[in-house]
């Protein structure tokens, strides 16, 4: 860990509040990124939104590490508007139990950035108000954006490059 | 040909088409439906410096008064069922154009969420390549449009409800 994240203001609350929490710190480019357990997501939000101001949600999406174990991680990009500071926070759900708490409670934003998440690569977020597909149609099977899915959708020959 | 034209195929009927045809290529108009890029260069097609009113080509806002569609963008599969209900409620007789490599093939969208292709849903009478179209180029294709119009057989008799009205085969 480099100095950086050892003074951002948000790891050295975090560190004291919830050092059993946290898996990982890590700073690049200016960019700090703290990887906690999946459990305590929606704790260590409240905390980081009433305490330390973070009132933005920018984002929540999740990365596919295909082969991995977990498989996927939850990222939640936070923005503090009082402080101009960023943190992102990540949580890694494995593939056995793809389900994740909803941090609706904490930015009601979160309701459709967890959809497209939903929608995309199938995480499931528990007590989601309105946990449907946002951008497929619903009688879509499948969540395109894993890495296991295939490019040009179920059912088609897929691309082998120019033959000639 | 002749094999539904109970009005037969001489002087008088070809005459009644030809004035059918000659009206319905001289006021073809076009749904007013744009998907991608390319709507923007149907626009432009339309605007003044191109002029689409002087072939008689006037966007019509509803579908129940228009009697072509120009797929003008990428078709998505989710955006399938609403062109569909669109074409279906357009009255007889309508032609459909597609307009760019995306209408015709899927272009460089050879991916999951994408038609490739709007013939794999509807009945397309032209196919205008580019990504987009020049207007120009569009132009080309309704002209191509309306020679193929004039080319149809029996539109007379079809017209008064006495059998079916003949494409020209491509």
């Amino acid at each position: 860990m480099t100095d950086m994240a050892e003074n951002n203001r948000a790891v050295i609350k975090l560190k004291e509040k919830y050092a059993s929490s946290i898996l990982d710190i890590k700073e690049f480019r200016g960019e700090v990124t703290v990887t906690i357990k999946k459990e305590d997501v929606i704790e260590v939000c409240k905390f980081l939104k009433e305490n330390l101001q973070y009132n933005l949600l920018t984002d929540v999406t999740a990365v596919d590490y295909l082969g991995n174990d977990p498989r996927f991680m939850v990222v939640y990009n936070l923005y503090s508007i009082p402080n101009k500071d960023r943190l992102r926070l990540k949580a890694p759900v494995a593939e056995s139990d793809t389900t994740i708490d909803s941090v609706v409670p904490v930015w009601t934003t979160a309701n459709w950035l967890e959809r497209e998440t939903y929608d995309l690569l199938g995480i499931k977020f528990n007590n989601h108000p309105d946990l449907r597909r946002i951008l497929m149609t619903d009688d879509w099977v499948g969540h395109p954006l894993r890495k296991d899915y295939p490019l040009q959708g179920p059912g088609r020959e897929p691309y082998k490059g120019r033959l000639s | 040909m002749g094999v539904d034209q109970p009005l037969g195929d001489n002087i008088i009927t070809t005459s009644l088409d030809a004035l059918v045809n000659w009206s319905r290529k001289s006021s073809i108009w076009p749904m007013t439906f744009g998907l991608a890029c390319c709507a923007i260069e149907m626009m432009a097609t339309g605007a003044s410096s191109h002029d689409l009113d002087r072939f008689g080509i006037i966007f019509r806002a509803s579908p129940r008064q228009a009697d072509c569609i120009i797929i003008a963008g990428t078709v998505t599969k989710k955006m399938l069922p609403v062109i569909k209900t669109v074409y279906e409620q357009m009255p007889e007789p309508k032609w459909v154009v597609a307009m760019g490599a995306c209408a015709c093939s899927g272009g460089v969208f050879d991916t999951y969420s994408v038609v490739q292709g709007i013939d794999e849903a509807l009945p397309v009478d032209v196919y205008i390549p580019g990504c987009p179209p020049r207007p120009e180029a569009l132009l080309y294709g309704l002209i191509k449009l309306r020679e193929k119009i004039m080319k149809e057989k029996n539109s007379f008799g079809n017209a008064i409800g006495l059998g079916e009205r003949l494409e020209p085969a491509a």
